[in-house]
């Protein structure tokens, strides 16, 4: 125990010492606005590849509707902001409850079905909020709510990125999180062992949306909007290639997956008419020769971990 | 009364024309993931390309329908089997997800393949049919919903024959039932597979070059809802039921018209979805597919 602990304090050290790196680097303008967005975009990100690493890679259950949840938080968030003026802070916990229990709601009767089929149902679903959030006029509608400040800092991102990612590392060896692993191992198994699987697959989805929502909220404060076109299943299966090219149930691989995938993307942002081409052969030419994902479902060790965490910034 | 009973008919016949589309790109889906358990994410980009064959078919080669809708379906059929060869087929003993993620990208692949290609820009197919408007009392049908209800008639009933009645539709079934004993009474899965995303891809096509007669307009993205919707049909159906993906379709293209014509039109992918959500719910195997139970 006390081993762990230290590690944690190495880490959190590490990412302190990343924050002021990246903190100074961005007032002194050494890194510019572009790089600015695209490094907030990462953080964003790893918490969307996270938290579903969490439903998919942890408890294995195939969720690919996270776009949705990400759309609950951005608008919540913005609603709360724009509509009723209150604090950016409660909009950031309303986003993440309001997401979380839509979740919960989704989750408790769809986790009945496996396989191919709950992805397919939970894409559906996403595609389902979008569409509600599209007909809903106080919002919006279909040219998205406007006028949201940027009330996102890279402090806000950063420190949030930690907290997702540190809270489901310690879920993960928490007894609910032994049950995840134990229900992506084997769910009947798991079942006859006494575990209540429909409780922890709940839990694990309730969690995953909830930060998900987090990340929207986040994301709609930075980009000034709310749109319902960023979050097509498009976005959900940009996070579901992050997390299964950095590998399923691997933390630092949804790390990588999401800073590499964010990188692709920025790098490629001057040939508009190429980036999807060259993006989705990548992603077969990986799957080919790679299908278990980058780091497997293995985590990366001790050393490298801290130096992954200063890259993460 | 009789308003809503005339408002009713019509969209019942909007319906199952657009229905039927809908099942012909249902019938690949199914017979893929009957074959291979792969939700082919590219089959909606095939059934884009199979509308793009057809309407270089008739603009440039100056063909009609018929030849102009056989060389599109030959045409998707071709890229089906390479798509099969190139991507899936390495694919075979990988991870389920690790297949699911290169079917996405193969349908990105495509898609934004063709944009580059052919410009994003949305082409007007030419119309082939002088637009006859069929009154039958206050009911309006036109000639292209005639043509795509029997073109789609037609296709189904040759598809029926050949997965039912010939050898090469007997090994599919085989391959479909259990693979590894297919295998072993000397059948050749690989062949086998290929046949099937050839059958699928040029079905895909036929209900591509229909869309484009039906709404005179084609780009780039249109599979991709088209695409997802026909899945929910053949969920509905019953994956890998052959006559469930044609009643999927025809039962979800009525309620979309429906759904259009009663309630709102922005409400259509929605009860698409919804559906997708009950049945899954409630009958998980389809309506015409029987539980079987999980085995320890």
């Amino acid at each position: 125990m006390n081993q762990v602990r230290k590690f944690d304090l190495t880490l959190f050290a590490a990412c302190v010492a990343a924050f002021a790196a990246l903190q100074g680097a961005i007032f002194t303008g050494i890194i510019g606005p572009f790089w600015e967005l695209n490094i907030i975009l990462i953080c964003i990100n790893i918490i969307l590849a996270v938290s579903l690493n969490l439903i998919n890679g942890y408890t294995g259950q195939f969720s690919i509707g996270h776009a949705g949840f990400m759309a609950v938080g951005a608008y919540t968030s913005a609603v709360i902001t724009v509509k009723l003026g209150l604090p950016y802070e409660l909009g950031l916990v309303v986003a993440t409850i309001a997401a979380g229990f839509l979740g919960f709601l989704i989750g408790l009767p769809t986790l009945r079905l496996n396989g191919d089929y709950l992805a397919i149902a939970t894409l559906g679903l996403g595609e389902i909020i979008r569409i509600c959030i599209l007909n809903i006029d106080y919002v919006g509608g279909a040219s998205g709510l406007m006028g949201i400040p940027r009330l996102t800092t890279f402090a806000y991102v950063f420190w949030i990125m930690i907290a997702v990612i540190f809270f489901i590392k310690n879920f993960k060896n928490s007894a609910p999180g032994r049950c995840c692993l134990a229900i992506r191992e084997n769910e009947i198994a798991a079942d006859t062992m006494g575990i209540n699987t429909t409780k922890y697959k709940v839990l694990a989805f309730t969690l995953g949306a909830s930060f998900a929502g987090t990340a929207g909220a986040l994301f709609s404060h930075y980009f000034f909007l709310a749109h319902p076109a960023s979050f097509t299943f498009m976005r959900s299966f940009d996070i579901l290639t992050m997390v299964v090219l950095g590998g399923l149930g691997s933390m630092t691989g949804s790390i990588t997956g999401a800073i590499l995938l964010t990188f692709i993307s920025a790098f490629l942002s001057d040939f508009p008419e190429w980036r999807m081409i060259i993006y989705s052969v990548t992603m077969i030419i990986l799957m080919l020769y790679r299908p278990q994902g980058l780091f497997g479902n293995k985590e990366l060790s001790l050393k490298m971990f801290g130096l992954g965490g200063k890259e993460n910034g | 009364m009789d308003n809503f009973m005339q408002q009713f008919c019509q969209q019942l016949i909007n319906g199952i024309s657009l229905g039927s589309i809908y099942a012909l790109i249902a019938l690949g889906y199914t017979m893929i993931y009957g074959i291979i358990k792969l939700i082919n994410f590219a089959h909606g980009d095939i059934y884009m390309i199979g509308a793009y064959f057809g309407f270089f078919a008739t603009t440039q080669l100056g063909l009609g329908f018929i030849p102009a809708i056989l060389i599109s379906m030959a045409g998707a059929a071709i890229v089906g089997i390479i798509i099969e060869r190139v991507a899936y087929r390495p694919m075979r003993n990988a991870p389920r997800i690790a297949i699911l993620i290169t079917a996405i990208g193969v349908s990105f692949f495509l898609e934004y393949g063709m944009i580059l290609l052919v410009s994003p820009q949305p082409r007007t197919f030419p119309a082939v049919f002088s637009p006859t408007v069929y009154h039958m009392g206050p009911l309006v049908a036109n000639s292209q919903q005639l043509v795509i209800l029997i073109s789609a008639i037609i296709l189904m009933v040759t598809l029926t024959y050949i997965v039912n009645s010939t050898k090469a539709g007997k090994a599919m079934r085989a391959v479909s039932f259990d693979a590894d004993a297919a295998r072993l009474m000397g059948i050749n899965i690989d062949k086998v597979i290929s046949m099937t995303f050839a059958l699928g891809s040029a079905l895909a096509a036929a209900g591509g070059v229909l869309v484009g007669v039906y709404y005179n307009s084609i780009d780039p993205l249109m599979g991709m809802m088209p695409g997802l919707k026909a899945f929910v049909a053949a969920v509905l159906g019953g994956i890998g039921i052959i006559p469930g993906a044609m009643m999927g379709g025809i039962i979800l293209g009525v309620v979309e018209a429906m759904v259009s014509g009663f309630l709102s039109s922005t409400f259509r992918d929605a009860a698409a979805f919804g559906i997708l959500i009950l049945i899954l719910l409630y009958k998980p195997a389809g309506l015409l597919g029987k539980n079987v139970r999980e085995k320890v």
